[in-house]
């Protein structure tokens, strides 16, 4: 085949197309996945008993503003990389401030309590639950992400893979803290600031396969 | 040799469904892809059947995902980003060493004066005929015959939005048996 047979079919008949669906599309993605998410988790899980109290509330509402302080840039960095000539990496590097924040409130918190107190302020009553259910809940809204970064074009797979996995990561997050009666912000940055991690790195592996085009 | 500016002017309007537009921004662009493959092809020795290839897969590449240009932005940069990955990822595929590729933006370049009549190894018809019925009617009658979707849709008896998305399948449709044909 010419390529200048290619190039005239191609500008046959040239179709409109709308530079903003890529953000609109992630954007979509995102919200799908937190409803999937949190549908699953209500469905499946039930929500924590105490959620009407205030004190339960004021814990969840914190919870959630950790997650949506990742899940807002990770948003933000997924839709570049899902262009190609993406850029710098540098910015990556600063989703993992609120990770080193949180863990460092934890290490304060427990240095002001007890050492009897620290295996339950870490531990919980279900880190393994929660060890569990972020990845696995997780799933669904990364398959959710994953379509619509695979109708883009990422050039760099990994990092676009990683940031697929961080954003279902948070939102599974979101969806496990509706259940979940671990209050401890030593938990929290364990728990779920680790199994958030384990679905970036999973994303990392998977994105090479998943995305390529 | 044709400005950033002007490529990105012809961008801006193709997005907006300008076949001429669309047609010389593809040309223009054409022959850089051709220089930037050819320089780093011949390095490994390669054939020139073989960039040819690669500037036809580059093409499809830009004309499908032409969504994911961000307009703010220049557009060399992006064009280059698309043949990069498509080079490495051909690379990859052929078990060419990854670091033989560099890095460096190929503004360095220089076009060569060859132009649009090289061919490559893919048969347009042969690619056609792969296709499901209904993408491969709809290219044919939008993109060789040169129908309206319009038209096309009454042909068929199909809604022109089923055309359009038809075209769409089938064009990225066809850059994936390209690149499963170079694969195999």
């Amino acid at each position: 085949m010419k390529t200048e047979d290619l190039i005239a079919m191609l500008s046959t008949n040239v179709e409109q197309v709308d530079h903003r669906s890529l953000n609109r599309k992630i954007a979509a993605a995102t919200v799908i996945g937190a409803v999937t998410a949190i549908g699953l988790v209500v469905f499946a899980l039930g929500p924590r008993p105490d959620l009407m109290h205030a004190g339960a509330l004021a814990v969840l509402l914190s919870k959630l503003l950790f997650a949506a302080i990742i899940l807002i840039p990770a948003t933000l960095l997924l839709a570049r990389f899902a262009r190609p000539a993406n850029g710098r990496k540098t910015s990556i590097a600063l989703l993992a401030l609120p990770f080193l924040a949180i863990t460092a409130l934890g290490a304060l918190s427990l240095s002001f309590s007890p050492s009897s107190h620290w295996s339950h302020l870490v531990l919980g009553d279900q880190w393994l639950e929660c060890l569990l259910s972020i990845p696995i809940i997780a799933v669904v809204p990364f398959a959710i992400v994953i379509w619509a970064v695979r109708q883009m074009a990422p050039t760099d797979l990994r990092t676009a893979g990683a940031l697929a996995g961080l954003v279902a990561g948070t939102l599974s997050a979101i969806g496990y803290a509706l259940h979940c009666v671990d209050d401890s912000v030593a938990f929290v940055a364990l728990w779920y600031g680790g199994t958030i991690a384990l679905c970036t790195l999973g994303g990392a592996m998977l994105g090479p396969r998943l995305l390529r085009w | 040799m044709t400005s950033e500016a002007e490529l990105r002017a012809w961008m801006l309007a193709s997005l907006k469904g300008d076949s001429a537009a669309h047609r010389a921004l593809l040309t223009a662009l054409s022959d850089r892809l051709r220089a930037y493959f050819r320089g780093k092809i011949s390095r490994l020795g390669r054939s020139v059947t073989e960039s040819e290839d690669l500037v036809q897969e580059a093409l499809l590449a830009i004309h499908t995902r032409r969504h994911t240009y961000d307009p703010s932005q220049p557009l060399m940069p992006w064009v280059y980003a698309i043949a990069r990955y498509k080079l490495i990822d051909h690379l990859r595929q052929t078990r060419a060493s990854l670091a033989d590729v560099p890095i460096d933006g190929a503004d360095d370049v220089l076009a060569h004066d060859d132009h649009g009549d090289a061919e490559s190894s893919h048969d347009i018809h042969k690619l056609l005929d792969q296709l499901p019925q209904k993408m491969r009617r709809a290219i044919e009658a939008v993109k060789l015959d040169g129908l309206t979707v319009a038209e096309t849709a009454k042909r068929y008896g199909l809604s022109e939005s089923d055309v359009k998305v038809s075209v769409h399948r089938g064009l990225k449709a066809i850059t994936a048996s390209i690149a499963r044909e170079r694969n195999s």
